[in-house]
C-alpha cells in the first residue's frame, strides 16, 4: 500500500550551482557535490603569501605530484562536515558504551598484569605518534590542492587527535595520569621509541603535501595500525585483555575505513600518470625502511620472537595493498 | 599494582589538559624553528605557550556529540524547507538579494578561514592554540557547506545564486570581501588570528552575521535563519578564542604591544569598510528591517566594542584611531553605499530598486541628521525617472580605493557632498585610497597594496573578457563581453527589480500556492 501527498509542485530554473552542473550536467546534486566540489578558489589571488612570496595563496606547485583536475580525488565516503560528524558520533557512542562499562565494572583492573604492562608499554606512548599524524593532516589541509583532498584530511586530522584522546583514556584507565607522565618519559628517552620519534619528527618537516600524505597516511599508518590494533590486539583477547580490545574498537574500525579513502587517493594519482606512479611509488620504498625500522623495537616488545614475522606479514600485506593501488613497491 | 590513582575523578581542566596539552612534546631530532617555521617571522614573541589559557575544552568525543545532534536538526529542517516550497514564505522577492550577496560574498569566506585555521592549527607552536584553531577550521568548513546547502534552493529558484565560486573571485564588489581574507590568509599566523580570529570574528560578528541572520529571521527565510542558530554556539567558541589569543600574546611580552596594537587598527578600519555592504544589505535590502544601520553600530560596536576597548586598556591597547571617523560615516554609509550599486546595477549579481515612500519615511526617522537633507531627493529623483521608464544606470566604471577595493563612494569627513580621495606615492606611481584609514595602512605596507586585483583596472587593461574576445571588432560591447566573463546571465541575474524574472516568478508561484486560480 502507498499513499501520495501533494504539494504544489514548481518546476525549478535549474538543479544546481553551475559549476557543479560544468561538471555532472544540470541534475540534483549530492551535499557531498555541493560542499565539496569547486569551493576552493583557483584563479584570482590578491597578495603573495608573506610565508612563501614565490607561491601563491593556493598552489598547485606545492607538492611534485600532477593532477590535470585535482577534484579528481573524491573521497569513496562522500564526507562532507554532517556525513563525517553524524558518522564519527555514532562510533563515540559504541566507543564511550565500552569505555562506560570498562570503568563502572572495573574491568581494567581483571587484565592481567603483563598484557596492561603491555599496553602501557606500546599503547599508550603511540598517542604522540597520533599527534605527528595530526599534525601533517592539518597541514595537507592548509597547503593542499583542491577541496576533495584538504576536507578529508581535516578530518583525519581530528580522527587522530580523537585516537590519541581514545589512547590518553586508555592510559587512565589503565594506571591514571602517571601513565601519561611514563609514557612521555618513553617517547622522549626511552630506546624502544627512539626510532619511532625521530621517524615522525623528520615527518613534520616534510614540505609537499602528496610525500606526507604517502609517508603518514599511507605507510606509518598502514604498517603500523594493522600491527598494533589486528595481531596486538588478538594477542590481547587471547590473553584476557578483551578489556583492551574493546577500548581500541575505534580505532580498528576507523583504519580500515580510511585505508579505503587512502587507496582511493593513491590509486587515482597514481593511474593518472607514469610519473605519479613512479614518484608515490619511490616515496613508498623511501618511507617504508624507516617506518618498519621504528616499529621494530615495539614489535620487539609486543611479540618477542615472532616479531619479525609479524612485521613481515605486516609488510606484505602492506606492499600487497600498494601494488592494488598501482605502486611499484 | 597500584590502582589507586586511577580511581581518582580528574577535574575537566585537568582531564582536557591531558588530552591536549599532554600531547605535544619538544622536537629533539628536528629543531624546532624547522617544525614551526611561521613562528617568529612577524615579530611576536612567546615566551610560554603553556601559559596559553584554554578558552573551552571540547575533546573530540564531546564534540562529535553536540555537533552531530546540530547537524541531524539543520539537515532535518532543511529538507523540509525544500519539500515544502519554504522559500514562497519569504516577506518579499526583494529580500532574497541579500541572500545572494551572503552566498557569493560571505559563504566563500568561511571556506577560506577554514583553510587559514587549518594553517593557524599547525603553526603555533603550542598545543593549546592549535587545537583550538582546528576546531574553528573544521568548524568553518561546516557553514561554508551548510550555508551552500541552506541556500542551494533558493539556487534552483532564483537568478544571482548560480555561480557563487566563480563570480568571487572576478566581479568587483566581490572583491571587497575576497582581498579582506586574501590579505589575512597571506599574512602570518598571529596577524590571521588578529584580523579573523579577534577582529571579525570577536569585534565584528554582531554586525554581519547576527544582521544577516535576523534579516532572515523577520524576513520569514526559515533555511538561513535555521543555519544561523545552529552556527550559534560555533561562534561563540570563536569569540573565545579570538579574544584569548589577543590575550595571550599581549601577556607574553611587552613588545608586543605596537605589533598587535597595529594590527588591530589595521584590521577594524578593513572591517569596517567591509560592513559598508551589510549596512546597505540593513537598510534597503530587508523589506521588513531588524533595525537600522546606524542603530546597529551603535549597540554593536559603540557600546559592546567599548566595553571590549575599555577591558584590553589594562595592556595598553588604545581604541583605533581611524574609528573616530565612523562616528560621522555612520549616518552616511549605507545611503551612499545603496546608491553606488542602484547605478551599477547591470554590473551586479543582485537586483536593485529604490525604496518606496513608506521606506523613504522609515530612513528619514532612522536617520534624521542626513537622510532628508542628502539623499532623499536623489532618490526620489531616481525613482520618478525610473517610472518614466528612464531607469538610471551609469555605464563608466568607478575608480576603486587601493586597500578596501570599493569604489571611490565615501565623502571627506566634514563634508558629505565631497568624494574623499587620497594618493600615495610608491616607487613612482600613484596610489589612490579612499580614507585616511585606507592610506593608513597602504602606506605602512606598499609592497602587499601594490598587488591587488583591481577589478576596474583589470577590465580597463582587457584581462576581464572571455577567451577569444576582439575587442577591437565592430560593435564590440566592452560591459556585455564583463558581464559574460563574470557567468552572469545579462538581463536575470543583474538589473532593476522591478521588471525581473525573480519578481515575476515569486509573484506567479506564490499565487499557485495561495489561490486556487
Amino acid at each position: 500500500m502507498q499513499i501520495d501527498l501533494r504539494t504544489v509542485s514548481i518546476k525549478p530554473l535549474r538543479h544546481t550551482f553551475d559549476h557543479i552542473a560544468r561538471r555532472f550536467g544540470d541534475k540534483p546534486a549530492s551535499r557531498y557535490q555541493e560542499g565539496t566540489y569547486d569551493i576552493q578558489q583557483t584563479d584570482i589571488f590578491h597578495y603573495r603569501p608573506l610565508w612563501e612570496p614565490e607561491r601563491k595563496l593556493f598552489d598547485k606547485a606545492r607538492t611534485q605530484v600532477e593532477m590535470k583536475d585535482w577534484y579528481d580525488l573524491k573521497d569513496p565516503r562522500q564526507f562532507y562536515y554532517g556525513a563525517w560528524t553524524i558518522a564519527r558520533s555514532r562510533q563515540q557512542d559504541a566507543a564511550e558504551s565500552c569505555f562506560d562499562m570498562i570503568e563502572d565494572r572495573q574491568l581494567g583492573d581483571i587484565i592481567p598484569a603483563e598484557v596492561r604492562q603491555m599496553a602501557l608499554d606500546i599503547l599508550v606512548p603511540m598517542r604522540h605518534v597520533e599527534w605527528g599524524g595530526n599534525m601533517g593532516n592539518s597541514y595537507i589541509s592548509a597547503y593542499g590542492y583542491g577541496t576533495a583532498i584538504t576536507q578529508p584530511c581535516l578530518y583525519h586530522a581530528m580522527d587522530h587527535l580523537a585516537v590519541a584522546q581514545y589512547l590518553t583514556r586508555i592510559g587512565l584507565v589503565l594506571d591514571g595520569p602517571a601513565s601519561l607522565d611514563k609514557a612521555k618519559d618513553a617517547w622522549m628517552q626511552g630506546a624502544m621509541w627512539q626510532p619511532m620519534r625521530q621517524h615522525v619528527e623528520n615527518l613534520l618537516v616534510l614540505q609537499d603535501w602528496f610525500e606526507i600524505f604517502v609517508a603518514q597516511n599511507l605507510v606509518l599508518e598502514g604498517l603500523a595500525y594493522p600491527m598494533l590494533y589486528d595481531y596486538l590486539d588478538g594477542d590481547f583477547s587471547a590473553n584476557g585483555g578483551t578489556a583492551i580490545s574493546m577500548m581500541t574498537r575505534f580505532m580498528a574500525e576507523w583504519s580500515t575505513e580510511t585505508a579505503k579513502w587512502v587507496d582511493a587517493q593513491i590509486k587515482v594519482a597514481a593511474a593518472e600518470s607514469p610519473e605519479n606512479a613512479a614518484l608515490l611509488s619511490a616515496w613508498v620504498r623511501q618511507y617504508r625502511a624507516p617506518t618498519l625500522a621504528a616499529l621494530a623495537p615495539l614489535a620487539a616488545r609486543a611479540f618477542g620472537d615472532k616479531a619479525g614475522d609479524v612485521l613481515a606479514e605486516v609488510t606484505s600485506q602492506f606492499n600487497a595493498r600498494c601494488a592494488k593501488a598501482g605502486l611499484s613497491v | 599494582m597500584d590502582m589507586k590513582a586511577s580511581k581518582k575523578k580528574l577535574g575537566l581542566k585537568e582531564k582536557y589538559a591531558h588530552m591536549t596539552r599532554g600531547l605535544g612534546w619538544e622536537t629533539s631530532y628536528q629543531p624546532m624553528d624547522k617544525v614551526f617555521p611561521q613562528a617568529t617571522f612577524e615579530g611576536i614573541k612567546i615566551h610560554d605557550w603553556d601559559k596559553w589559557e584554554d578558552p573551552f575544552r571540547l575533546t573530540m568525543d564531546a564534540y562529535w556529540k553536540y555537533q552531530a545532534e546540530k547537524e541531524r536538526k539543520l539537515y532535518a529542517v532543511l529538507d523540509a524547507f525544500a519539500q515544502n516550497n519554504g522559500h514562497l514564505g519569504i516577506t518579499d522577492a526583494r529580500y532574497l538579494n541579500a541572500v545572494k550577496l551572503f552566498l557569493t560574498g560571505i559563504s566563500p569566506l568561511e571556506y577560506v578561514a577554514h583553510r587559514g585555521f587549518a594553517a593557524a592549527g599547525r603553526n603555533f607552536p603550542g598545543v593549546g592554540p592549535r587545537v583550538a584553531c582546528l576546531m574553528q577550521s573544521v568548524d568553518e568548513v561546516r557553514h561554508a557547506q551548510t550555508q551552500i546547502h541552506a541556500l542551494s534552493n533558493y539556487n534552483k529558484h532564483y537568478d544571482g545564486f548560480h555561480d557563487f565560486k566563480h563570480m568571487l573571485e572576478r566581479v568587483w564588489y566581490l572583491s571587497v570581501p575576497k582581498s579582506f581574507f586574501d590579505d589575512a590568509f597571506s599574512a602570518g599566523p598571529f596577524e590571521w588570528m588578529i584580523a579573523i580570529g579577534f577582529s571579525f570574528e570577536y569585534v565584528l560578528t554582531n554586525l554581519l552575521f547576527v544582521p544577516f541572520m535576523s534579516g532572515a529571521a523577520y524576513n520569514g527565510d526559515m533555511a538561513t535563519v535555521t543555519f544561523g542558530f545552529s552556527a550559534q554556539s560555533d561562534e561563540a567558541r570563536h569569540m573565545t578564542l579570538g579574544l584569548e589569543c589577543i590575550k595571550f600574546m599581549l601577556e607574553q611580552d611587552p613588545d608586543n604591544l605596537p605589533i598587535v596594537q597595529k594590527w588591530i587598527d589595521k584590521w577594524a578600519w578593513r572591517g569596517i569598510r567591509v560592513l559598508t555592504l551589510v549596512g546597505m544589505m540593513m537598510d534597503y535590502m530587508l523589506p521588513k528591517r531588524v533595525m537600522s544601520w546606524k542603530e546597529a553600530w551603535e549597540i554593536y560596536f559603540e557600546q559592546n566594542g567599548g566595553a571590549l576597548f575599555n577591558d584590553l586598556a589594562k595592556y595598553g591597547i588604545k581604541v583605533p584611531e581611524c574609528l573616530t571617523q565612523c562616528t560621522e560615516d555612520k549616518e552616511h554609509v549605507s545611503h551612499q553605499a545603496w546608491a553606488t550599486f542602484y547605478q551599477y546595477g547591470g554590473a551586479a549579481a543582485f537586483h536593485t530598486w529604490m525604496p518606496n515612500d513608506e521606506e523613504m519615511d522609515w530612513l528619514s526617522a532612522k536617520y534624521p541628521n542626513t537622510f532628508d537633507k542628502y539623499y532623499r531627493a536623489r532618490f526620489t529623483h531616481w525613482r520618478d525617472e525610473a517610472e518614466k521608464g528612464n531607469r538610471f544606470y551609469t555605464n563608466t566604471l568607478p575608480m576603486l580605493c587601493q586597500v578596501c577595493q570599493i569604489p571611490m563612494l565615501f565623502t571627506e569627513p566634514g563634508d558629505p557632498t565631497k568624494i574623499c580621495y587620497r594618493e600615495s606615492e610608491y616607487q613612482g606611481e600613484k596610489y589612490h585610497t579612499c580614507s585616511d584609514g585606507c592610506k593608513h595602512i597602504f602606506d605602512d605596507e606598499p609592497e602587499k597594496y601594490i598587488q591587488a586585483w583591481l577589478p576596474v583596472h583589470q577590465i580597463y587593461q582587457g584581462n576581464c573578457f572571455p577567451e577569444g574576445t576582439d575587442p577591437t571588432a565592430e560593435g564590440f560591447d566592452p560591459l556585455a563581453a564583463v558581464l559574460d566573463w563574470y557567468h552572469f546571465n545579462n538581463g536575470k541575474d543583474n538589473m532593476d527589480f522591478e521588471g525581473s524574472r525573480d519578481q515575476a516568478n515569486f509573484a506567479m508561484w506564490r499565487g499557485m500556492a495561495t489561490k486556487n486560480t
